[in-house]
């Protein structure tokens, strides 16, 4: 049964805004230490661009590593916001509204810090600019539109355009809130961002017309851009285990399963921090492990397909493939860690009713899974390349060096100092769209039991 | 399937008789010299980073006593149909119309995506900024660039002497006669097991010898089409049919 507590505007008001108007003790040295871990992670990728690629531990013929795996990884998470915001949204799912801001800030951090990683993995990173911009007309030298490469920043910058986008037009009505809360130079900060929003009916249309219309425009992004990351892989015929024609939708659901996942452990940690207990309850946490059994169930149908494809097919060097990242050391120990925290545990975890209920298992949970789902790209990515090919007379496999550690761990630290960041002058649950529940929710009485029910936007 | 491409001259290529390398490695030191490719020191190899354009790989046939060293020399196939070529987004290696798989080095912005895919494991990345010893320095040939860290290299089939040798022959109003341009491996080559030539005329001496039997291709049913073709090595103790590099 479902708790339903009215909570009245006032106390939405002084609890949601707590982070910009009465911001907690522990926000100052947390944002301090990210920041300095920060600036290490900025300080270390300078020393690569000026040193050279040598200090990664890449070799011939592991070209890619673990930028490549953290890019895709970071792509993964960023289908947190389209799921939540857009799909959930034009569904109607009441629950996801005090997440779908969250969700969508999310993606816009992870895209930004995604896009940085092509860019640190290049040879030549001041020369990327040819690539993202069409160059040198003079000589008629176009990009070379038949390269996913190119295709990359498209999709990744059009879906980071609709999202910031997404994720300003849902803001507007709380800036408006805020401008009339606050003094000062915030006050003028919120006033110009507000962009004079008074919350009258035309303004109220426009916004949840934009939003609609947003949500649906983005839709195709939901498919393409985690596509297009795949076929980066996809079309190289020479690796085994990347030339796979079910890539698309495979990457396409294990990130909606990394990202569902980042959004629940960002939902506790919300829960935890500003102390939001109101307004993230145990059944928007029951209601997405609901969402992500199903969804981790069907990525892990694609994973098992492509363990099939091979020992159906029975072709020699596919089936070599398998099994060295399946038996072989050190990639035994990985793919097993994968299965168990990408799927086993947590998806054991989420049938109990009890702990789809519980704050604190779900987050460890969510957390396993997103270690899984990045050993699974390093899976998929590093043992194609570092199998022994007919032609490959360096069997050398491959080891991170410590500064690709430190810049894996930097992405994690930039995207929660951006994160915390933000929270410090916007809230992060939006104010309308929880006012909004509460007058939409309604309780009917089916025989002596009062439960509660919606009241549908639509008509 | 192979691009249908413009009218052409020339058509570059190479045989390599499997069955008289001898896996000497003239070819690959002759390579390094002509090329400016970077020296392999210890920590290249610890690394697994060795660069060499042309490379003789060996292979064990058979078990103890009864064991033989096989030799294949193998460098950038300049596939008619490459997979190095389509995922290149600034299109710094591309085909040109004489049958070469070319690699800009101007262009190239090292995203290594060219590398991954070649299945042939041809092409080679500079991690480092390339080093020579003081007394090397004018020993670099001044034809080739020095190619800087961060971009990818390969075999050119010596480019420099084909562009000379076509120059020349322009210049003096002929035709390029066969065997006028060589590159440096088959140059080196003291059994002749590499030979360079122009696939597009009838009566040369790498036209002739790709008709011969023996010849195939490596990874044919990846259907790169390569302009080096392999001619197969001949064992006397065995079937004809069965053998082969």
């Amino acid at each position: 049964m479902q708790q339903r507590r009215t909570i009245d505007q006032i106390h939405t008001n002084r609890v949601l805004l707590n982070g910009q108007l009465d911001t907690p003790k522990w926000w100052a040295p947390t944002v301090i230490v990210l920041g300095i871990i920060v600036a290490i992670g900025f300080f270390m990728i300078g020393i690569m661009v000026n040193k050279g690629l040598g200090v990664t531990g890449l070799s011939r013929p592991v070209y890619w590593g673990l930028f490549i795996t953290t890019f895709v990884f970071w792509v993964g998470i960023s289908h947190a916001g389209i799921m939540i915001s857009a799909i959930l949204r034009l569904s109607q799912a009441e629950w996801r509204r005090p997440v779908t801001r969250a969700a969508e800030l999310l993606t816009v951090f992870s895209l930004l810090t995604a896009l940085m990683f092509p860019l640190m993995h290049a040879g030549r990173p001041w020369r990327i600019i040819y690539f993202i911009l069409p160059y040198d007309f003079a000589r008629g030298i176009m990009p070379n539109i038949r390269s996913p490469l190119i295709w990359d920043p498209v999709a990744i910058s059009t879906y980071l355009t609709g999202s910031t986008l997404f994720l300003y037009i849902a803001l507007l009505p709380d800036l408006g809130n805020l401008r009339d809360r606050t003094t000062g130079w915030q006050n003028a900060l919120y006033t110009i961002l507000s962009l004079g929003w008074r919350g009258n009916p035309r303004q109220w249309k426009l916004q949840t017309v934009g939003g609609i219309l947003l949500s649906a425009l983005m839709l195709p992004i939901f498919v393409s851009v985690h596509s297009i990351v795949s076929w980066d892989f996809a079309v190289t015929p020479a690796v085994e285990g990347w030339h796979s024609t079910i890539f698309a939708p495979y990457f396409v659901i294990g990130a909606v399963h990394s990202g569902v996942s980042a959004v629940v452990t960002m939902m506790a940690l919300m829960r935890w921090l500003w102390k939001w207990e109101d307004f993230i309850r145990p059944e928007h946490f029951d209601a997405l492990a609901r969402l992500l059994i199903v969804v981790a169930t069907g990525w892990l149908a694609f994973t098992f397909l492509e363990l099939i494809f091979a020992v159906y097919g029975l072709d020699a060097p596919e089936l070599a493939l398998r099994e060295l990242q399946i038996f072989q050391w050190p990639w035994n120990i990985l793919f097993i860690t994968f299965v168990i925290t990408g799927y086993i545990i947590p998806v054991g975890m989420w049938l109990q009713k009890s702990v789809r209920n519980n704050i604190a298992l779900m987050f460890w949970s969510s957390l396993f899974v997103n270690i899984g789902m990045w050993l699974e790209r390093f899976l998929i990515i590093v043992p194609g390349l570092a199998r022994k090919t007919p032609f490959v007379y360096t069997w050398e496999s491959y080891r991170p060096s410590g500064l690709e550690w430190f810049i894996l761990f930097w992405s994690l630290a930039w995207v929660t100092f951006l994160m915390l960041l933000f929270s410090r002058f916007f809230p992060l649950v939006p104010l309308f769209e929880q006012k909004e529940s509460q007058t939409f929710s309604d309780s009917i009485k089916i025989g002596r039991v009062k439960v509660p029910a919606i009241v549908r936007e639509a008509d | 399937m192979t691009l249908q491409r413009e009218k052409r001259d020339y058509s570059w290529g190479m045989v390599v008789d499997v069955d008289k390398c001898t896996g000497c490695q003239a070819c690959v030191l002759a390579c390094q010299a002509e090329n400016n490719v970077p020296l392999n020191l210890q920590d290249r190899f610890e690394r697994a980073r060795v660069m060499s354009w042309i490379r003789v790989e060996r292979y064990w046939e058979g078990e103890f006593p009864d064991i033989k060293a096989r030799f294949i020399p193998i460098m950038c196939q300049h596939c008619e149909n490459a997979p190095c070529e389509p995922v290149c987004p600034v299109f710094a290696t591309y085909h040109n119309n004489e049958g070469l798989n070319v690699q800009v080095y101007n262009r190239c912005v090292g995203t290594r995506y060219c590398a991954n895919g070649c299945p042939y494991i041809v092409r080679f990345f500079n991690y480092w900024e390339p080093v020579w010893p003081e007394a090397f320095r004018n020993h670099l040939n001044p034809d080739v660039t020095v190619r800087s860290r961060g971009i990818m290299e390969k075999c050119s089939f010596c480019i420099q002497r084909i562009r000379r040798g076509v120059r020349n022959a322009e210049r003096e109003n002929r035709d390029v006669v066969d065997g006028e341009i060589q590159t440096a491996c088959t140059q080196a080559c003291p059994t002749d097991a590499l030979v360079f030539g122009n696939f597009m005329d009838e009566d040369s001496k790498v036209s002739k010898m790709k008709k011969d039997d023996r010849h195939y291709t490596l990874l044919p049913h990846l259907e790169t089409d390569p302009n080096v073709v392999y001619l197969a090595k001949i064992d006397t103790d065995k079937s004809a049919g069965e053998s082969h590099g």
